[in-house]
């Protein structure tokens, strides 16, 4: 027990974002609304968003801007005392794509709210139906 | 000139995007020549690449001068040299027939509409032609996002279908990214030869089973791959004629052909086959996809929806071609996805016409149409030989190599199901060519019209189409010197 603890303990990073991955995936599966649902999906990129940020952190480590930098070419650099910045960069990226996805997605909700006047994915589905 | 290729090929329609939307806001007749002049760029460069590959072998070419692994490098061997050629040419070919389509559907949304178009050849060519997995997760998007936006351009239904491969694409790209993640903690790389050089030791590690079966799900879902197909045929059925042309051919093709870097690239035919003992298991799931593709596209009485689902099946030949594990499966998946995407522009460009024409696509608005519109319907026949497999249309050849795998690997369920889908093509096809043939042609409001005339598409979408149409017949020819000039050699020496 004492061990299943520590492991989830230790590695905190990897259950918080399993856990937002899990929420998001719930809320595009079970909601009915097509708003929450893209919410949903936002939340499931931000979890991934968090997980890459997570591994990239040191013990100790602090933000990677080289100390004595300017004019101390021949000063070692110890990379362990910064913290990767390589994984951070990778999200920036990854969080245009966020947006871009979520700017997409809202306005196709838009349109289908003028075409059907509802969000609510039953209602719809039921308008398509009876066409 | 010719050592720029990769750049060109990928760095002239992205900026062409630009330019075009601004043209649109100026004069609107300029989209579509600055689209047309973008993509004969990266015709010309991916056959140009082609032909280095041929004559030199691998070609690296690093971005802006820096170097792998710290800089992105686009690699172009034997496998993306053959995918390249195609997905250009593809888009080409589709953008011509496309221009009529869009003057007559939404004249006001031209320069959005091309911008989107270049945008997502943009995406599909540099996912192709990457060496970084980063870099193809960008790029990945780029063409999703681009796709949803010339999908949700369409009927009514056109953007909810969008919203729900929305929904399933987003999960798809973020498992791929997560996967890569997982590959970055254990190898601190992002270069695929550099992940392929540090992997080996560390194959029985649980993170890089864990990366390799989440990438895997994450391709599954963007390629449709059967449990995961649903938001397909929607997607693509309620979509504008120009842009499911596009999409249908190549978006599951380009996601296949990811499939097969993942397993030839990044982990090695070794791990994906030996050390991870599911091959069998994604067979038999790709025979299900075959079988159920084939029995959901008998039950439509829509022509659009009924190849849509051909479609489904088809990506069940790929994947399970190349979970085979042997070489001539590996062969036919890869041939596979360059005669797939020809034949599948050529039914959804015959889908482009009829629909300019006949405005509808179901089943009843297509009597008579041979008289009608008899090079059109010409394309069809050989579209739909090829897709049946008959000789020596090209569709043979790519089935002929997948049967021949699944005997050597002793998979007999798959080989039944590329048998029973084919025969059930026959039937498919049979039935539609017997409603154009047979039954006299009736107008979209339902008095028979009796003129025999002929009044087929105009010459733009016709002459596109009969060029597809020639060309399945000259790669059915020539398949002998593709596979043995160029797959041969994409396929690692060590798959027997």
């Amino acid at each position: 027990m004492t061990d299943l603890i520590s492991t989830v303990v230790a590695k905190y990073n990897y259950w918080i974002y399993i856990t937002l991955m899990m929420i998001g995936l719930y809320a595009m599966i079970v909601k009915n609304n097509l708003v929450k649902k893209i919410v949903g999906m936002n939340i499931f990129q931000t979890a991934i968003i968090l997980f890459y940020v997570s591994i990239g952190v040191k013990k100790g480590g602090t933000i990677p801007i080289i100390e004595h930098g300017h004019g101390q070419e021949n000063h070692v650099v110890h990379a362990v005392d910064y913290i990767n910045p390589l994984p951070h960069v990778l999200m920036l990226t990854a969080i245009v794509v966020g947006v871009a996805t979520l700017g997409v997605a809202l306005a196709l909700a838009i349109k289908i709210y003028n075409n059907y006047n509802t969000l609510e994915e039953d209602e719809i589905l039921a308008q398509v139906r009876g066409k | 000139m010719s050592e720029q290729y990769p750049a060109l090929l990928v760095v002239v329609p992205l900026l062409s995007a630009f330019f075009i939307s601004i043209a649109g806001w100026i004069n609107k007749r300029w989209c579509f020549p600055i689209a047309v002049a973008a993509l004969s760029v990266s015709v010309w460069s991916s056959f140009g690449l082609l032909f280095r590959v041929l004559n030199e072998g691998v070609i690296v070419y690093k971005l802006g001068g820096w170097s792998p692994p710290m800089g992105i490098a686009y690699y172009i061997d034997y496998l993306n040299g053959l995918v390249l050629p195609v997905v250009s040419t593809v888009a080409l070919l589709n953008l011509i027939s496309s221009k009529r389509i869009v003057d007559q559907q939404f004249p006001d949304k031209t320069g959005p509409f091309y911008t989107l178009y270049v945008l997502m050849v943009t995406g599909l060519l540099g996912i192709v032609v990457t060496g970084d997995a980063f870099n193809l997760y960008v790029l990945l998007e780029i063409a999703a996002l681009t796709g949803y936006g010339l999908l949700a351009m369409g009927e009514e239904r056109a953007p909810l279908a969008t919203l729900n491969y929305l929904y399933m694409g987003t999960i798809g790209a973020c498992f791929y990214l997560l996967g890569v993640g997982y590959l970055y903690i254990v190898t601190g790389s992002l270069n695929m030869v550099d992940i392929a050089r540090l992997l080996p030791p560390i194959y029985q590690s649980k993170a890089v089973l864990a990366a390799f079966i989440i990438c895997m799900v994450g391709v599954w879902l963007k390629m449709a791959f059967f449990p995961l197909h649903a938001w397909l045929p929607n997607a693509y059925t309620y979509a504008n004629s120009a842009a499911s042309s596009l999409i249908a051919p190549l978006v599951t093709k380009v996601m296949v052909y990811v499939m097969i870097r993942l397993i030839l690239t990044i982990f090695t035919p070794k791990f994906a086959f030996t050390t991870l003992a599911v091959s069998n298991a994604v067979v038999w799931l790709a025979v299900i996809a075959i079988v159920m593709g084939a029995v959901l596209a008998l039950a439509e009485r829509n022509l659009k929806k009924m190849l849509t689902y051909i479609v489904v099946a088809e990506v069940g030949y790929m994947v399970g071609g190349a979970w085979l594990g042997n070489r001539d499966g590996m062969t036919g998946a890869i041939l596979h996805i360059v005669n797939d995407a020809l034949m599948t522009l050529c039914v959804f460009m015959v889908v482009g016409n009829i629909v300019y024409k006949v405005k509808g696509y179901a089943f009843e608005d297509l009597k008579g149409l041979f008289r009608k519109m008899p090079f059109t319907m010409g394309a069809l026949v050989i579209g739909a030989m090829s897709i049946i497999g008959v000789p020596p249309t090209c569709g043979f050849f790519s089935k002929w190599y997948l049967i021949v795998g699944a005997i050597s690997a002793g998979h007999y369920g798959f080989m039944t199901a590329l048998i029973f889908s084919s025969l059930v093509n026959v039937v498919l096809f049979f039935r539609v060519f017997e409603i154009c043939y047979f039954e006299p042609f009736a107008d979209h409001h339902g008095h028979n019209n009796h003129s025999e005339g002929m009044d087929e598409a105009p010459v733009t979408m016709v002459f596109p189409l009969l060029i597809v149409a020639a060309v399945l017949i000259l790669v059915g020819l020539y398949t002998g010197d593709i596979v043995n000039h160029v797959i041969r050699f994409a396929i690692p020496e060590a798959m027997a």
